[in-house]
């Protein structure tokens, strides 16, 4: 094999530059996602073939305005540049809009001064001359001392002399340009640079003012920089005339280079914004795109999803016939195969999510639901940037919980995440979809709406209901201190990228199977193990049961057989242990199996249901859900599961904080057991409650 | 006389930035774009007041209205009131 040499490119940039769409083309398929180590933020990472002998391993850092992070996220960035591990980049790919290059501009400068060879990349440039923008690029390259590309990553243009640019990443100048320490105040960062030698200037600044972000620093050199940071007040003012000197750095520099026609860069914007932002119809626009949400969740995925669900119950029953009876045959046929049905039938629904999650992202529409229900979400405790996790968590909390740090107030980042998960996961979902078809009647109210898309609606607004009351109720009662600011770009609109969105689905659907379906395969596996063993009753069920019954036929005694073993195997014993505390709630204790499962994730409910019913009908050919249907109550001989135990069901399922992951997210991201214990008391509490009432009131 | 910030624009007027008080806004603010002597235009305000969507020195952002009342800002003149005096 010949060595092959590799160039490891770190790209950067304002978020909306069309970052992802270069790291797209760049990479194609090549891209993998893994963790930042310790910390759950999500690492794009990819390789590039840049010619035969030399690829590029390309990292795609998340978006930032400025190296200065005001979020975790953001943090990223900053200790990407600092931390001098393996990871460092050897060459920046600096990427910026044409559209709003001053400010992109900022960004650049602060990556230049780190004197590590650094690429400006112009993108959009297709676009330039609709917006009425020009661009002096000979010009532009002199008085930044760099290599400026202009490239457009969604027409594809200006990428080969991108590689280009990249296998010459050692020619790159690496001198600073705005010459700003020394007119911040030059004595001071002689003293510093006199003291850092062996780094960069603006590296030793940057040390300097960001300390706080680097609990892990080596003592001496942190007794280095504390010799520099007995005045914070003084270094804030010093940051804030760096930033003040940049923008004119950039500004003289962009008046020899750069002009563009307001009026014609802002018009479709502006007409846009006066529509979607408007107080009327802003708000009726952004409930109908609610709406549209949730009708496709429920409406489009139910083909798939039904056609999956027989899939697997023909599949097993296959299984079944054609492997040699046996214990392992057994273990795939109830355990394994329904398990990974119970992964498998939330492909649709996530997909479709993230789908649509996504176009409102890339469309640039998210920004303006954020600007239109900040005021109102600040009286719930939160800020217009929750509505993003709140949102989301309609896929999933996990993902929903990450996405609430982008909010820069510790108090509205804490509140949306201890109330996201009450948001309608696609995790509750079959639940719903499963029990409402079993309880609500297929009707139709004034002949359009559906009852059973009518009532997932109403369970919606009732998970949202829940989140938005809690989120008031923390915010009165909560003593937390920090300082909230809100300060957000308001993106220019923009086609969504097609390849963009469909990499998105696909990754994050990907990462939700293999990351919620090893819990849920797991548990699946396990709950047939405890259901097929038992103690000594369960060993002598065979003999139990022919001695009581006499006068039965072999297909009546198997059946018996088969539900006395249920009874008295490990986990009937553990259904039935807390049947006294759920019967209030009108379950049984086979109910009881699936809710003690369903505290390790919800959507293992339906599996479980399935596996213990399969365990007990031995043809094995009907699906979950006319198993389900046929289920009977032994106290009243009717339907198991009526109108009052269905609705019961649906309220504990809405309110319970049923999923080990989202709390294991939440301890960590609030770095404290303090909160996700309250989310799991207090939501199951009142859970219960709910639950109580509803039967009541409804028996 | 009154100080005139930000927040007392109507949509569609435009002032100069006067003064911001650095203590007291995140350096975020100053890195998007907003500095003193830029000017900067009220392009929308929010159904409930708040936040204002503005346009600074070529960035289009939107803060709160809390933060926008420390913005001390001269209102320039639109071009009626131009062409009467």
């Amino acid at each position: 094999m010949r060595e092959t040499e590799v160039i490891k490119v770190a790209l950067v940039g304002n978020p909306n530059t069309g970052k992802s769409s270069l790291f797209n083309q760049l990479t194609g398929l090549n891209q993998k996602v893994s963790n930042y180590p310790g910390i759950t933020v999500e690492k794009k990472s990819g390789t590039a073939k840049l010619n035969d002998k030399v690829t590029a391993s390309i990292i795609d850092l998340p978006g930032t305005y400025s190296i200065n992070p005001t979020s975790l996220d953001e943090n990223i960035v900053l200790e990407a540049f600092l931390n001098e591990s393996n990871d460092y980049p050897d060459v920046v790919v600096v990427v910026a809009d044409v559209e709003n290059l001053k400010r992109n501009l900022f960004l650049f400068t602060q990556i230049k001064d780190l004197e590590i060879p650094a690429i400006l990349v112009i993108n959009m440039v297709d676009q330039m001359k609709r917006k009425g923008i020009s661009l002096d690029i000979a010009k532009l390259k002199q008085e930044l001392k760099s290599e400026v590309l202009l490239i457009s990553a969604r027409k594809n243009l200006g990428l080969a002399e991108l590689r280009t640019a990249i296998l010459n990443y050692k020619k790159v100048n690496t001198t600073t340009i705005a010459n700003i320490a020394n007119r911040i105040d030059a004595e001071f960062f002689k003293k510093v640079k006199s003291s850092f030698k062996e780094m960069s200037l603006y590296k030793a600044w940057l040390l300097i003012t960001q300390q706080h972000n680097f609990p892990n620093i080596d003592p001496a050199l942190k007794k280095r920089i504390d010799k520099f940071r007995d005045k914070p007040d003084r270094l804030k003012k010093m940051q804030n005339k760096e930033t003040i000197l940049r923008y004119q750095y950039i500004n003289d520099i962009l008046k020899k280079t750069y002009s563009f026609d307001a009026e014609n860069a802002t018009g479709l914007r502006s007409k846009l914004d006066k529509i979607l932002t408007h107080k009327i119809f802003g708000y009726i626009i952004f409930a109908s795109i609610l709406l549209l949400i949730f009708q496709s969740i429920f409406d489009w995925t139910q083909v798939p999803m039904d056609f999956i669900d027989s899939s697997f119950a023909k599949l097993s029953a296959f299984a079944k016939n054609q492997l040699p009876p046996g214990v392992f045959t057994d273990l795939i046929a109830e355990g394994l195969i329904p398990g990974i049905g119970g992964i498998a039938i939330f492909i649709p629904q996530i997909a479709i999510l993230f789908l649509l999650i996504s176009i409102l992202e890339e469309t640039g529409y998210m920004s303006r639901v954020v600007f239109l229900m900040d005021k109102i979400m600040r009286r719930f405790g939160m800020s217009g940037k929750s509505v993003i996790p709140l949102i989301s968590g309609t896929a999933c909390a996990i993902p929903a919980v990450m996405a609430a740090r982008n909010i820069s107030g510790w108090k509205e980042r804490l509140v949306t995440i201890l109330v996201t998960p009450f948001t309608t996961c696609s995790a509750r979902l079959p639940v719903y979809a499963i029990i409402i078809a079993l309880v609500i009647p297929n009707d139709r109210i004034l002949g359009i709406f559906s009852l059973q898309g009518f009532t997932l609606m109403a369970l919606y607004l009732l998970g949202f209901g829940a989140a938005m009351a809690s989120g008031f109720l923390l915010n009165k009662t909560l003593k937390v201190r920090g300082k909230s600011f809100f300060v957000i770009e308001m993106p220019n609109y923009q086609l969504p990228s097609i390849k963009n969105v469909v990499y998105t689905v696909v990754e994050k659907t990907k990462a939700f199977v293999f990351g919620a379906g090893k819990i849920i395969l797991a548990i699946s596996i396990v709950l047939w193990m405890l259901a097929s063993n038992g103690p000594e009753s369960f060993k002598k069920a065979t003999e139990t049961i022919q001695k009581e019954n006499v006068n039965l036929t072999e297909k009546q005694l198997n059946q018996q057989i088969a539900s006395y073993k249920l009874e008295n195997s490990y986990i009937g014993i553990a259904g039935k242990a807390i049947e006294p505390a759920i019967k209030p709630l009108g379950y049984d204790w086979k109910i009881g199996i699936a809710l003690i499962s369903s505290f390790a994730a919800r959507e293992v409910f339906i599996s479980t249901l399935a596996t213990i019913y399969s365990v007990e009908d031995e043809s094995n050919t009907t699906t979950i859900k006319e198993r389900m249907a046929a289920e009977i109550n032994q106290d009243t001989g009717k339907q198991r599961f009526d109108l009052p135990v269905g609705m019961s069901l649906l309220i504990f399922y809405a309110f319970a904080m049923q999923c080990m992951s989202t709390l294991a997210i939440v301890k960590r991201e609030t770095n404290s057991w303090k909160w996700p214990i309250l989310q799991l008391f207090g939501m199951t509490a009142l859970a219960y409650l709910a639950s109580l009432l509803t039967f009541t009131l409804l028996n | 006389m009154n100080i005139i910030t930000l927040a007392n624009l109507s949509v569609g007027e435009k002032g100069i930035i006067k003064d911001i008080p650095f203590d007291s806004v995140p350096l975020k603010l100053l890195e998007m774009g907003c500095l003193p002597g830029k000017e900067v235009e009220l392009l929308q305000v929010a159904p409930l007041r708040d936040p204002l969507y503005i346009r600074v020195n070529g960035s289009h952002l939107a803060i709160r209205r809390d933060m926008a009342e420390l913005i001390e800002i001269t209102k320039s003149k639109n071009l009626c009131e131009k062409l009467k005096s």
